[in-house]
Parts: C-alpha cells; sequence; structure tokens
C-alpha cells in the first residue's frame, strides 16, 4: 500500500487544494473494520475523447466535445475482494445503519439481491487480501453500490463514463494523466509489460493528480454507460450536461481505464472498451450466470457518490439493470 | 445413531450382492453403433440442472442436425427452468420445444428419456450416474457425462465394466474432465511428453475457494426431497467436493503423469462449514497421493470463505517445472523458458469442444472412450475421500475392490436416503481413526 504517511500529505494537500468546503472521508462498512477512502472531485468541465492525432486513437474516441460534471466523491482504490466479499457473504447486512443516521438513500438491505456463489475461484489464484476483485457482471458491480447504499445510507453508484474520464484525467489533457507518452507509465500503472501476468495490489503505483490509484491499468473499471461506438458524434460540442448512456441491452456496456493484461495504448485516459458475451464464454451452466464473467479477469470497478444524491425516486434507475 | 449405522451395513452389504450378480452378467454383443450420417440425431438430457444446460446448449450449438426430443430429472420444476432457459439462450436462432409427454420427473424418467434418443446427456448429480450410463449403454446410446462418473467404488466397476461394453459396441462417450479439451492443457501435455521438464517428480493439486450453494431445507420436505434438492453435502449423491470439484486436478495429475496413484494417505475435516444445513461432508481435504515411479502429488481442497484461493496444478520435474493456471514452464534454477499464449475469451471453449468433438466423430464413425479414464480418475479422488476419512493409507487397489456402496441402487420418493439425520438434524460425520474403511 502507499505508505500512511504519503496518503496523509496527499489527503492534507487535496483539502486545501479544495477550500470550498467538500472533504474526503472514510466510509466505514458496518459491523467491520474496513473502510472505503472517498476523494472529493471537484465539478468541472473538461474535454472528454482524444484527437485523431493522439498515439493510439480509436474512432470511437472521437469527436472530442466538451462536457460538464457535477461534484462527487469517487474511491480512491479499485474495489477489493476484502470489500466485495462482504457483499458476496452478506454477513453483515445485520449491521445496516438505521436511516434515520443517515438519509440520502430509503432502502431496505435485505431486499437487494445477492451476487451468488461462484462455482470455482474467481480469483484464478491472484490473490484476494488487498487485491481488486475482478469477473464482475456490470449488475453484480451495480448491485454491490446498491447494497453499499443501504448498509450506509449514502447513496453509491458506479461513475457514468464521463465521469471516470473526468476523474482519470484530473485535469489534464494529455493522454495520459502523467504525459502524452507510456515512457512512465511504469510509475504509475500496472499493465502488460510490468503486470507479471496477473493484477496487482491496489494501490502500489503512483495516484493522479487527484489522488486516485490504478486508474491506468491493473482492472479496466465498470461504468454506467451503454457502449456506442458512436455515441460521442452525436454530442454537442461544448455544454454537455453530465451526459450518460442509459443502456437498454446486457451487452455491451462500458469499460475504461485498461488492465494488467493490455498493452499501454488501451490505458489511455480516453480508451473505452464494451464488455461482450464473450466474457461468459466458459461459464458451463445455462441460463449463465447474472454475477460472474468467466472470462474477464480483467475487469472490476470502483464507487462514487454523487455530491449532490438524486432523489430517492430517481436513485433506482441507477441500480436498475435493464435487459432489453 | 448406532442404529442407523447398523442399517447401513446392513443396506451395503444386501446391495452389494445384488451388484455383484450384474458385473458377472454375461455382455449383450449384438449391437455396433453404425456412422450416423446426415441423420438427424434425437438428444435426450438426463438431469436438468444448470450444467446440464449448458451441456444440451453446446450439443445443439455442435451440430446442426441434432434435436432435443426428451428431458428428464427427478424434479419437474427443474425441467421446465431447464427448458426455459434454452430455449431463451437461442431466441429466434432456433426453435427449441419439447413435447409435454417427452417430459419425464421421478426416479426412473431417466429410462423413458433415454429411450427416445441416439444421444444423452447424463448430468443428475454423480450417485446416479453408474446406473444411467448403464442403461444408456445397455441401449446403444452415444454419451455425454458429467464428471465424476460415480460416488462409490460399486458404481466405479459398474461404469469400468460398460466401458468395455461401450467400445466393443463403437459408442462414443465423452466425460466432461473438460480440461482434456482445453487448448492450453493440450498444449502444455505435449510439451511434458516431449520432455521439457523430464519427469515429473512432484506436485501439487489445488481446488481451494469459497464452497458452493447451500439449498436450505423447507417446510414440507421430506428427507429424501430435502437431500436430493440439496445434494452437494450428502455422500450418496454427490461423494465430497474433494470428489465431485477437486477430481478435475486429480485428474490432471494422473494424466500428465500417465498413471494413476498407487496409495493415498491424508487428513481433513469440517471446522468452518459445519452445520445442519451441510450434510455430511469435509470442508477440507489435503492428501499426499504416490504414484508408482515414486512421483508423489499432495491434493489440496477447501470450501473455506476467507481463506486463500486457487485452483490450480503444478508439477516439478527432473529438468524444470510447470504451472498450468498461468502455463508457465522454468527451468531448474527458476528462470523462465516457455508461457501458454492465454487469450481470455478467444481460446475455444472446452465445453463447446467436448460436443464438437462427440457428435463429429459421431457422424464419422469413430469412437472417442473416455469413460475408462473418467471412472479410474473417480476413483483417485475417491481413495482420497477414503485416506482423509479413515486416516490410513490406502492403495488404489483396495479402493477398487472396496464393497463400499454408498448409491441405493433404486429409489423411489417414499425410500429412505442413506444417511438420515439424528433427533437434532445433524448428520453423521466421518471421523479419522473411527470411520472404517468398508
Amino acid at each position: 500500500m502507499f505508505p500512511d504517511f504519503l496518503r496523509l500529505l496527499l489527503f492534507l494537500n487535496l483539502t486545501t487544494y479544495l477550500s470550498f468546503g467538500q472533504q474526503n472521508y472514510k466510509q466505514q462498512l458496518p459491523g467491520t473494520e474496513k473502510s472505503i477512502a472517498m476523494l472529493f472531485i471537484p465539478g468541472g468541465t473538461f474535454t472528454m475523447g482524444s484527437a485523431p492525432t493522439e498515439k493510439g486513437h480509436f474512432a470511437d474516441e472521437g469527436p472530442q466535445h466538451q462536457v460538464i460534471i457535477d461534484p462527487f466523491w469517487m474511491a480512491e482504490f479499485e474495489t477489493t475482494w476484502d470489500l466485495y466479499t462482504l457483499f458476496m457473504e452478506r454477513t453483515i447486512d445485520k449491521y445496516q445503519i438505521n436511516s434515520s443516521l443517515a438519509n440520502e438513500v430509503d432502502l431496505e438491505v435485505d431486499a437487494i439481491s445477492g451476487a451468488t456463489t461462484p462455482y470455482t475461484d474467481m480469483s484464478f489464484g491472484m490473490g484476494t487480501d488487498g487485491y481488486p476483485a475482478i469477473c464482475m457482471t456490470q449488475l453484480a458491480a451495480i448491485k454491490f453500490c446498491e447494497w453499499l447504499s443501504a448498509m450506509t445510507g449514502n447513496f453509491y453508484r458506479l461513475p457514468t463514463e464521463a465521469e471516470w474520464e473526468y476523474a482519470c484525467r484530473a485535469g489534464t489533457s494529455s493522454a495520459y494523466s502523467f504525459g502524452e507518452t507510456s515512457e512512465n507509465l511504469s510509475e504509475y500503472a500496472w499493465f502488460k509489460d510490468n503486470s507479471d501476468d496477473t493484477y496487482q495490489k491496489v494501490g502500489l503505483k503512483k495516484p493522479n493528480q487527484w489522488g486516485l490509484f490504478d486508474m491506468h491499468g491493473n482492472v479496466s473499471e465498470w461504468t454506467l454507460d451503454a457502449y456506442e461506438i458512436k455515441a460521442y458524434r452525436i454530442r454537442k460540442k461544448n455544454n454537455n450536461d453530465n451526459p450518460y448512456i442509459v443502456p437498454t441491452k446486457i451487452y455491451p456496456r462500458v469499460v475504461r481505464g485498461g488492465s494488467w493484461m493490455d498493452r499501454a495504448s488501451r490505458l489511455r485516459s480516453a480508451t473505452r472498451r464494451g464488455s461482450s458475451k464473450k466474457w461468459k464464454q466458459r461459464d458451463p451452466q445455462i441460463p449463465k450466470s447474472l454475477w460472474w464473467h468467466t472470462d474477464a479477469p480483467f475487469v472490476g470497478f470502483r464507487i462514487v457518490r454523487p455530491a449532490k444524491p438524486p432523489k430517492i425516486e430517481i436513485q433506482k434507475k441507477y441500480w436498475n439493470y435493464s435487459t432489453n | 445413531m448406532k442404529k442407523q449405522s447398523n442399517s447401513r451395513r446392513n443396506f451395503i452389504k444386501t446391495t452389494t450382492l445384488a451388484t455383484g450378480a450384474v458385473i458377472t452378467a454375461p455382455l449383450q454383443m449384438n449391437f455396433m453403433a453404425p456412422g450416423l450420417g446426415n441423420k438427424k440425431l434425437k438428444l435426450a438430457l438426463v438431469g436438468c440442472g444448470g450444467r446440464g444446460s449448458g451441456a444440451t446448449v453446446q450439443a445443439l450449438t455442435a451440430d446442426p442436425d441434432v434435436e432435443l426430443v426428451a428431458m428428464a430429472d427427478a424434479f419437474h420444476d427443474r425441467i421446465e427452468k431447464s427448458l426455459k432457459g434454452i430455449q431463451e439462450h437461442f431466441g429466434e436462432d432456433k426453435k427449441i420445444d419439447v413435447k409435454e409427454k417427452n417430459r419425464f420427473d421421478g426416479f426412473d424418467a431417466y429410462k423413458k428419456a433415454i429411450d427416445l434418443a441416439d444421444v444423452v446427456i447424463l448430468t443428475t448429480p454423480p450417485g446416479f450416474r453408474p446406473y444411467h450410463f448403464e442403461y444408456a449403454i445397455t441401449n446403444d446410446k452415444h454419451v455425454f457425462m458429467e464428471k465424476p462418473v460415480a460416488t462409490d467404488p460399486v458404481g466405479v466397476r459398474k461404469v469400468l465394466e460398460m466401458a468395455k461394453i461401450a467400445k466393443a459396441k463403437k459408442l462414443n462417450v465423452v466425460v466432461g474432465l473438460q480440461r482434456h479439451y482445453q487448448s492450453k492443457y493440450i498444449d502444455l501435455k505435449k510439451r511434458i511428453d516431449n520432455g521439457v521438464i523430464g519427469q515429473i517428480r512432484s506436485g501439487q493439486v489445488y481446488w481451494n475457494d469459497a464452497g458452493v450453494w447451500v439449498k436450505k431445507r423447507k417446510a414440507g420436505q421430506s428427507e429424501l426431497e430435502y437431500q436430493m434438492r440439496n445434494w452437494y453435502y450428502f455422500n450418496w449423491l454427490c461423494g465430497d467436493h474433494i470428489l465431485e470439484q477437486h477430481i478435475h486436478n486429480i485428474d490432471v495429475a494422473n494424466w500428465f503423469i500417465g498413471d494413476y496413484p498407487l496409495s493415498a494417505q491424508g487428513m481433513g475435516g469440517r471446522q468452518v462449514r459445519n452445520g445442519k444445513d451441510h450434510g455430511e461432508i469435509f470442508d477440507h481435504h489435503f492428501v499426499e497421493f504416490t504414484y508408482a515411479n515414486g512421483a508423489v502429488i499432495s491434493s489440496q481442497c477447501r470450501h473455506i470463505p476467507g481463506t486463500m484461493s486457487r485452483v490450480d496444478e503444478v508439477f516439478q520435474g527432473t529438468k524444470g517445472s510447470i504451472t498450468l493456471g498461468n502455463g508457465v514452464i522454468k527451468d531448474l534454477e527458476g528462470n523462465h523458458q516457455f508461457s501458454y499464449p492465454i487469450k481470455w475469451g478467444e481460446d475455444p471453449n472446452p465445453y463447446q469442444v467436448e460436443h464438437d468433438k462427440l457428435f463429429s466423430s459421431i457422424r464419422s464413425g469413430g469412437v472417442i472412450s473416455d469413460t475408462e479414464n473418467g471412472a479410474k480418475s473417480t476413483l483417485s479422488a475417491i481413495l482420497g475421500r477414503m485416506a482423509t476419512y479413515t486416516g490410513k493409507k490406502i492403495t488404489f487397489e483396495e479402493a477398487l475392490n472396496s464393497q463400499l456402496h454408498l448409491m441405493p441402487e433404486s429409489l423411489t420418493w417414499d425410500s429412505t436416503p442413506p444417511s438420515i439425520p439424528d433427533s437434532n438434524g445433524n448428520y453423521s460425520i466421518p471421523t479419522p481413526g473411527k470411520t472404517k474403511f468398508i
């Protein structure tokens, strides 16, 4: 892990930087010693996508367009097995925080469906404690957020694709958040050239300017959006207000950031990838699991919490999994 | 408790005699499978769980002219759920329908379904397999069956006997030890056979994870129905996880060494998963398998949440070592020699390859005979279970000739299952040093 004193410095630095008041915090998981460090991401405007001149640019990354993002908190790290297992096992549900204490949401934890136990080890022997959880479907990642919301009273969800890229760039417009070329990528990311064919513990590399670790590499991260190759072509040049493509089909949906299996150019801030039916190819059961992608050991997720939570009646749409 | 074990012993005695009679019956050899050319192939599914439904989809995908004509399961609701899943998988691409009258439930349903088919999929809990397989081969059907192929040595012997008959009749039998159909394993096995790590002297095989599903007892269920629903936790149906899952890894050790173990000794127990919902199986086993050439394989399987997860096989040879999981071969100094290029989601799906090969062999008049290895790897895992349950060293030969007979040969919904709980709802748990080798 990142040394504590450095993290403290970073925290102090950030809180100074974010002088307008919103603070980082730690979300405790009731009934455990575990917590999730949430970093405040100030709202702002950024250029989404990449220019055709960027090395590794794909057609789906253009045209570039200006996007407005509202402030939110984002988890400092990718969700680890330590946390994800709590959701799989559901043995801490009885410690749900009374909704009068934290009242962003109105949910009964026992009404939230839980992931089925996989038949085989979904970490593929790559490690669990401190390592990112993988192979979950987007549904499972969404339900983790709903469950965490019910447990804590705070509204959590996956980031939109736009929020994800905004957070990854952390104010930069270069191919990577640390520069235009992949020359220094190994200082910031786990990818094909340095991962030793496995994912690595979260938080071992340098964070980006906003303190987020492993945005480039380690595991690709689920977002809320449907993947549309031409998504950016129908956007306005400016003032796209918190864009988000609500999925209507299971596939493809967007993962971001690239992974331990990818070559450098797939880790760029603008790189997009759509999920695929193939990610369940080796699931030997019918119906195939709603909860596990047997062939996607490169996919994980991290959570966000909007600074201004949506109204309770709207919240459901972020936890729904439309499949038509 | 004492009374139960007595009645169980009596039960074993009587049924063993009956089984002996079946095994020595003269072989009926008046059938030879014809090449099935372009004929439409009729398929029956026996055992309509998730795996059976998956295997059916693969069979229907492997060959364009296969029709699912019959389904059988102990439970009607499983048949309906399975059919729905298969239909939804194909959607508009392929119309799947099984006539109401060809959906059979109950303990003898398998016969009615098998009668209607050319090819059968046997995917019930493994305890039933020997008896279903016997019926399929006796009636000249090609077979895909899931591993393991029995839960006791009586069943293993029956399957071995039927293996010979299937071969003589030129019937194709694929056993769901799918690593044999997986590109990575096939490629690496060739390299081992070519001597890249020399002779295998030792190895470690693992199936350690958090465990599998548990089905809660429901009001109104008979003991038999409860056990059939929660079958993973009852030995007559499942054979313990060292057999039901870990067979894959033990089988890889057998395959790569090119032999079956001579003997086994080990330890195990149930320390964490030990509630009333968890029947009679252990939550961990550690077994040392010794082979005729002196190679020793350490086998570990564990179903305990929050512990190290690993499903893998590793071997050390006289010239180097290999890890099957990541496909890496190293020399004796630990220098990297080779990595199998794993392409997630792109390598052929071994579960599909099993059926592609099965149907193409049926069409061309070939013979795939996975049965004998399936039976012997099943026995290897049973041998491991016998070693951990008794705490004794047991030889393969002893296991092969064991009179242990967990699976009743015939059942009705009125039958009493072989394991019954005491007045507190607890089942009798095997105890090393006390549990006898039978």
